[in-house]
Formats: C-alpha cells, structure tokens, sequence
C-alpha cells in the first residue's frame, strides 16, 4: 500500500473537504509486446483545467531518461522529489504493472484525469499514451493506450 | 608487482572480458551499416525545408529526429493511431521501416547488461574495469620488456603465444583503453553518478497565436539538417504548446504563432562530455573509429588464449609448491632467486620440510620482495643462484634495488643461502652481494651466508641442519635436483679437429627433434633455441647433465655444439665417441644474457677453442650482415681451425666483416689477448662506434682478454666493468 496522500498534500487540489476519506485503488497496466527494452511509465493526475496534481507512479529508475516522459517531464520540470518513494522498475514489453494506492475519494468525479507518459529506449517517445478521466463508474473499464498500454484499468 | 595486477584480472575476468569484446566487435558495425543505409541529407538543407517537406506528407507529425547517422525519423499520429517512418529527406516521404534492429538490440543489452537489468550492468562494468586494468598494466609490462615507447614496435623473440599476445597487445592496447575508459564514465552516467543530466528549461510565456509557417520561424530557417537532434511539434490545438528544437548547440523553444525564440538553453559541459564519450564508445557519429575500435576488439579472445598459455608455460617451468601460505599468514618467508629453475627445486624441497615442522611458509621470487606485507613473519630465507659474474638471476631482478630503497631492514632475521660452482670466480656473488646489502641495512642475521656447490644435495642437507638448530627443529633436506624434460637426440654428423695437438675436438650435429603442438605454442624445449643457449646433456652413468653451449640456431635446422675431449672426462668422452645414428638425452635451458641483441651496432666476438661454437653461430645466423669482427685462438691452423671452411664462405658473403687468428703453438705463440692488443686502434675505435663484445671459452682466457680489453678501453675513459654494466660486454666462459 502506497499512499499518495504526502504526495498530494501540498496540491490544492485536495485542500477540499473529505481529504481525510481515502481507498484503496488498484492500478493495472498491461503493455503490448512492442517489441524492445522495458518501458518508462510515469502515472500522474490532472485537474479539470489540465494542471498537473500529482504523480502516482513512476517505473523506471533512472532520473536521466525521465525527459523522454516528454508531458511529465514538462510538468513538473523534471523534479524527482515528485515521485520519491513511489518508484519502480521499469516494465518489459508484454509485461503487467499491478499497483494499489490509497487514492483520496476527492479525486473521483471531479473532473480530474489519470494519465500515462510512455517512453522506451531507442523507439518513440509517447506522452499521454492512456488519458482516463477518474470516475466511480469508470472503475473496472478497461481502455487500450496509444502505442505500448495494451490495457490500463483502475479498480476500486 | 605490475605482472600480478595483469594476470589476475586477466584470468578471472577472462570469459567476461572476451564476452564484452566480442559482443563490441559485432556491434561495431552497426553504425556504420546505419550511415550507409541512411538516405543523406543534401548539403546546406535546413530544419524549416525539411519540415515544409514532411508535412505535407504526415499531417499529424510529431516530431522529426535526426541520428548520428544521419537517418531521418518522423513520428506522427494519425487518427489516434501512433505511426513512424524513416524519411528520405529530399522527397519528405517515407523511405522505411523506423523499428530499432533486433540484433542490435538483442547484442546491445547482452553487451551492457547480460539481460540482467541493472546487476547485469554492475557485472559488465566490472569486466570494463578488468580491461582497463589489463591494458594499463599491460602497456607497462611491454614497455618494461621493449625497453621504452621508442621500442614500442620493436621486433619481438620468444615463444610463439607471447610474441603473438605482446603483438595484438601492442596495438589493440589503445583501442581496448578508450573503450573501457569509456563504458565506465557510461555506466556513471547511468547510474547518475555524473552531473551531466539535460538542464531544464522553463516553459516561456507564449503568443497564444498558432500557425506560422516554418519559412517564418527564423531559427528553424537558419539551422542546418546537419545539426538536427529533434524537432517535436505542439500538441495540435494548444495554444500554449511549442515547438522544441534540439540541434548539437543545446535546446529550445520557438512559438507557433510569431515562429519566434522564446527561450534557449546550452548544451552544459557535462553534457557535451557525455555525449562525446558516448560517441567515441559506439561509434554512433564517428564509423570509422567505432569499426577500428571493433577491430581492436577482436584480438581480445585471442589475447586470452595466449596469455592463458603464457601462464600455464610459466607454471610448468617450475617445481609446483604444495601448501604455499599467503605472504601476510606464513611464518618463514622464502624467496627464491633462480635463472633456469633449478633452485626453485631447492625451494620445493625446503618449503615441504618446514612445512612437514609445522611451519607456515610463503615461497615466492625475489623480485616480489614485500616486507611491508609479511605481517606475522619471523624469518626471510633467501636462496639465491647467480647468473653470469655476480649478476642477479632471473627471478630476482630488482630485489637489490628494492631493499636499498627501505627505509629500515626488516624486523625478522635474514638467512641467505648461495647456490654456485666452485670451478667459477664469481662462486655464490648475487647471494654474496645480498648478505653484504642486508648487513649494511643493518638486517639481523639469522645464519651466515651459506653457499651449495653445483646443486650438491649434501652441502644442501647440511645447510638445512644448521637452520634446523637455530629453529629448533629437526630438518632433514633430502633434495634430488629436478631436470627438465628431456628428449632424445640422434647424432647426424660429427667433423674432427685438434688431434695432432693432443686437444682432440669434434663439432657434433644432431638433428632437430620433433616438437610437439604445446611446444610450438610455448616455445618450451627444442621447439625454440639460439645460438649461444644452452644444451645439458645426461651422460650415461651420472645423473648430473653437464652444459654446452649451441653453436646452431632453431632455423639452422639442427642441433650443434663443439666438444673437446677432457681427460677422464666422463660426459666429453661419451659425447666424442659418438657416431652418426647414435643418440643423447638432453634438455634446453636459455641463456638470455649471452645473445647478440637486436640493432646494427657492430660485434666483436673473442673466443677460442671450442668458444669459437656459439660465435660461429651468430655469424651463420648473420643474414643481415651486421659487421661482425671475429678473433680466434687456436692452437695450429692445420689441426684445430674449428668452422675454418665455413669461415671462409661467410667472409664472402658479407656475414663475417674481418677475422683474426692467434695461433699458439709455433715459433711465436700468440693468444687472443694479444691478437687483441695488436688490433687495440680498430678494437677502440669499433667500440667507440657503440660496438658489442661478446667473449667465449675458457676462464683464464677471459681474464685475458679482460685486461687487454682494459688497456685498450683506459685511452677512451672506459672500463670492461662500464661496458658490463651497459650490457656491451658479455662473457660465457667455463
């Protein structure tokens, strides 16, 4: 159990009532067999007016190919203290990344959107690879990525 | 010291160095299939043309990146399908596939991380490490051995494996340094262990407009395809996305309404260092290095093999010593100063008493003198032979040197025992000459110098005796001196000389035997001999080989020595009643120090009687006719004028410059000193001319010679002993 809470905190965001309330919430990534290295994935939230809220996840270790994740690279500059403790190893092509997170219940039905930044060495870069607006109703739906996310789903 | 820091790493990381290089080699040449299967730009084409050309094309382009290979990539996404291609950049249209090669990239990640990630990348750097260390340590061992980077190329000799490692070493040697310099400074940058990640660059305020046409965007306009990176476009209908433009200067970004740059930044210091490391490593911009530097690589699983078998020949040249403590552990440090391996035998033997005593002994060379490493040591035995007139033998070299430079002897006391022959001056001198520094270091004794003659096993056992005393153990030193392998040789001709002169001499010539694969490879035995080696013949009836020297060269195709008859002379009787058909036991030993050494520089060979053998080798063996200047002793021209045909055929042909005889028996008996001494203006002026003498035969004779050569040497400000000491004048004498 990860909780996204600390990492959210100073977002404004989540200075709305019922903070305190949290679930937890599994994230599944599967990536297509694209055929290369493993994949960089950076999971973060947007707002309603498309500002960056906060990060989720982020797998692949290596600060120094983070620019690759061109979207969240841009949005937060690049700073890697946005993902301090909530990163992993970066994920094989044909590969699930299973994750569960205590998400706030105020990130639900409040316009805001769960994104993944794609990035594999030597193959396209591909930000914005999945873009899922967080719904109650959306949970358990599965929807395909742009190039590498064969599926992506998060369940409540 | 420096030998030990290239063969361990060099056999423990053997299987992962040869795996680097190999896996490098094949992807050497991958850039430059890449450069030439690239469509190319034409010259002076800019980004903004490019662009105006690829989107006609791809509408929904994203981004346009260039390769150090000058391949062209457009990444487009079209109805929300994600699409690239490989454009040729004269038409803006797609010339290929643009997914990665699988073989490259299978090779790639087999290269830098053996398909285990990051563990697997730690593993590869550590081989990259090991090369690095091999090939330091390697350039310092050949240029101990050529003599200086002037000699780096020089002619090699030696056994077939390591003239063939020293030749692949000496030119692959740079190549394998800056890729394995490289690949660590790479494997830093991975682990972010280098500051020399991309600065970021803020978002700029923008104009909110879109749709400039690139011919508008002055940049984009001005710089060359040649110094593309990447141009990735903004997001269609933001407005307050950008284009970002990455060229070899740095990165920037250019509004989509104005066309205007709004922010730049430089490529840091860091990075450019970075990024120019990475190219010399793969060759990704720079072909022709990265295929040489593949190249290179390419010797190293050669090289493995020949060192390995360098190794196992060095190995084998000595007796194998069970049980040998580590230097830090051993109670009894044993050093062993031994020119053919003999008293390595004496070390075996010893080493296995003390040890049956209950002691811990460390045997090692004396040249790995390390004081400061015998931590729990109470005793240093020394047992050292002599080579030449008091000089140190092989596996000594330095060791003087070495503890002249302490500061202070060491603490535990010193016992030396000398191994020599009696019959010489210069009996015991090396050992002589450590016991002498040792005492003047102020280095406790523990036993005064004691001395073996001619491996005798009971001058041996009694040493041991004395030591077992002052130890207070019973040490009984049983030591069968070890031969080496010996083989088989049948006489083919013999030629008789000197019996009117009561010196009866014959020149016997036996034929090559045959050597087997691993003697080709490591040279060992008869595979590989000079004139001047040595040969020890076992005579029937005594376990003691007596030595003569070669008077032939492996590539004369036989086997020579010169032999005179002593009277009651067990081994010189055998070997002259030798008829054609008939066979010796014998075995080979190198006499490294008696040869004629590589240059120009011209030869003044003194010998008389049977030394005229070795001397008369050389001159056979002068095919690139160097001025050789001969003076011969004999007794009388009519009888024992030793190689006096042969002589006269290499005079012709250019490998003999000039000869000089001197006769004995006659009215006026002359020596060699004296032929000597008649010539002293020409013998002065060759040597002044940088001239080498090289003196075979009998003892007083050379003491003759010695001091003629000093009255000739006084006028130019010279003695025998400079000339020794520079390696110009050697002695073989018996």
């Amino acid at each position: 159990m990860k909780s996204l809470l600390a990492t959210l905190a100073l977002t404004t965001a989540l200075t709305l009532p019922g903070i305190a309330a949290a679930r937890p919430v599994t994230l599944t990534t599967t990536l297509s067999s694209y055929g290369g290295d493993g994949a960089y994935l950076a999971l973060y939230v947007t707002d309603a007016s498309g500002a960056y809220a906060g990060s989720l996840w982020m797998a692949g270790g290596k600060s120094k190919y983070y620019e690759h994740l061109t979207d969240w690279y841009r949005a937060t500059g690049g700073d890697t203290a946005q993902v301090d403790g909530i990163t992993g190893a970066s994920v094989g092509a044909g590969r699930t990344l299973e994750i569960t997170l205590d998400l706030a219940d105020a990130l639900f039905d409040a316009g805001y959107t769960l994104h993944i930044d794609a990035a594999v060495e030597d193959m396209r870069d591909s930000p914005n690879e999945v873009a899922v607006p967080l719904t109650t109703s959306g949970a358990g739906t599965p929807v395909q990525g742009r190039r590498y996310v064969a599926s992506f789903a998060y369940d409540m | 010291m420096i030998r030990a820091f290239h063969r361990w790493p060099g056999l423990l990381a053997l299987a992962l160095v040869t795996l680097l290089a190999l896996s490098g080699a094949a992807l050497s040449v991958f850039p430059a299939a890449g450069r030439l299967a690239a469509p190319q730009a034409e010259a002076g084409l800019t980004v903004a043309t490019l662009a105006e050309r690829i989107l006609p094309v791809y509408h929904g382009v994203e981004q346009i990146r260039r390769a150090p290979s000058g391949q062209i990539t457009a990444y487009w996404f079209d109805q929300g399908a994600p699409g690239a291609a490989v454009i040729d950049p004269a038409t803006g249209m797609g010339a290929g596939s643009a997914d990665p090669n699988q073989t490259e990239r299978w090779l790639t990640t087999l290269h830098r991380s053996l398909f285990l990630d990051d563990t697997g990348r730690l593993v590869m750097a550590a081989g990259a490490a090991a090369m690095l260390v091999l090939a330091l340590s390697g350039a310092a061992l050949v240029l101990r051995r050529m003599g200086g980077w002037r000699r780096w190329f020089a002619r090699l000799r030696g056994p077939l494996a390591g003239r063939l490692h020293v030749e692949i070493a000496r030119v692959a040697v740079f190549g394998l340094l800056l890729s394995s310099a490289t690949a660590l400074w790479m494997t830093a940058s991975t682990f972010g262990l280098l500051p020399d990640g991309a600065a970021a660059l803020a978002m700029p305020e923008v104009s909110g407009q879109t749709g400039a046409a690139f011919a508008q965007m002055p940049t984009l306009a001005a710089t060359p395809v040649a110094e593309l990176r990447a141009l990735s476009f903004p997001y269609p209908g933001d407005a307050t996305d950008v284009f970002t433009l990455k060229t070899d200067q740095g990165t920037g970004y250019l509004d989509q309404g104005t066309g205007a740059l709004i922010g730049w930044a430089d490529l840091g210091a860091w990075e450019r260092v970075s990024e120019t490391i990475y190219m010399l490593h793969t060759g990704q911009g720079a072909v022709a290095l990265g295929l040489l530097l593949g190249l290179m690589a390419l010797g190293v699983p050669v090289m493995g093999a020949t060192g390995v078998l360098v190794w196992l020949a060095g190995r084998r040249g000595r007796p194998r010593i069970r049980g040998n403590q580590p230097a830090g552990r051993a109670e009894t440090i044993l050093l062993v100063g031994s020119e053919g391996g003999s008293t390595w035998g004496f070390a075996a033997t010893l080493h296995a008493a003390l040890t049956a005593a209950g002691q811990s002994v460390h045997a090692a060379p004396m040249s790995a003198f390390a004081p400061e490493s015998y931590a729990r040591a109470k005793r240093v035995i020394v047992l050292a032979a002599t080579y030449g007139n008091g000089d140190a033998p092989a596996s000594a070299k330095g060791f003087l040197d070495r503890l002249a430079a302490l500061d202070r002897a060491p603490k535990m006391p010193l016992a030396v025992l000398g191994f020599g022959d009696r019959s010489f001056a210069e009996y015991c001198a090396y050992a002589q000459a450590v016991a002498t520094a040792a005492q003047a270091k102020g280095w406790a004794e523990l036993l005064p110098l004691g001395t073996v003659d001619r491996q005798s096993p009971q001058d041996f056992a009694r040493w041991g005796r004395t030591l077992g005393d002052v130890l207070g153990i019973d040490l009984q030193l049983a030591h069968q001196p070890v031969l080496p392998a010996t083989q088989t040789l049948t006489l083919i001709s013999r030629r008789d000389y000197g019996a009117e002169v009561q010196a009866p001499t014959a020149i016997l010539r036996f034929a090559l035997p045959k050597r087997t694969l691993w003697q080709r490879l490591t040279g060992a035995g008869f595979a590989r001999f000079n004139a001047g080696d040595l040969i020890g013949i076992l005579p029937e009836g005594s376990p003691v080989p007596r030595l003569y020297s070669l008077a032939s060269a492996r590539g004369d195709g036989f086997v020579e020595i010169v032999v005179k008859r002593q009277p009651g002379g067990l081994c010189s009787t055998q070997l002259t009643a030798l008829e054609p058909g008939d066979t010796v036991t014998a075995f080979l030993r190198r006499n490294p120090g008696f040869q004629p050494g590589k240059g120009g520089a011209p030869l003044i060979l003194i010998g008389a009687g049977t030394g005229i053998g070795p001397l008369a080798g050389f001159v056979r063996g002068n095919a690139r006719h160097r001025p050789i200047h001969l003076v011969f002793g004999m007794r009388h021209p009519d009888s024992d004028f030793l190689y006096g045909e042969e002589i006269a055929g290499w005079q012709r042909d250019g490998r003999l410059t000039r000869l000089v005889t001197a006769v004995s028996r006659g009215k006026r008996p002359l020596y060699v000193q004296d032929a000597l001494r008649a010539e002293a203006a020409e013998v002065a002026g060759l040597i002044r001319g940088g001239a080498r003498i090289m003196v075979c035969g009998g003892r007083g004779m050379a003491t003759g010679v010695a001091e003629a050569l000093a009255e000739i040497l006084a006028p130019l400000g010279l003695t025998p002993a400079a000339l020794k000491a520079e390696g110009r004048y050697v002695e073989d004498v018996y």
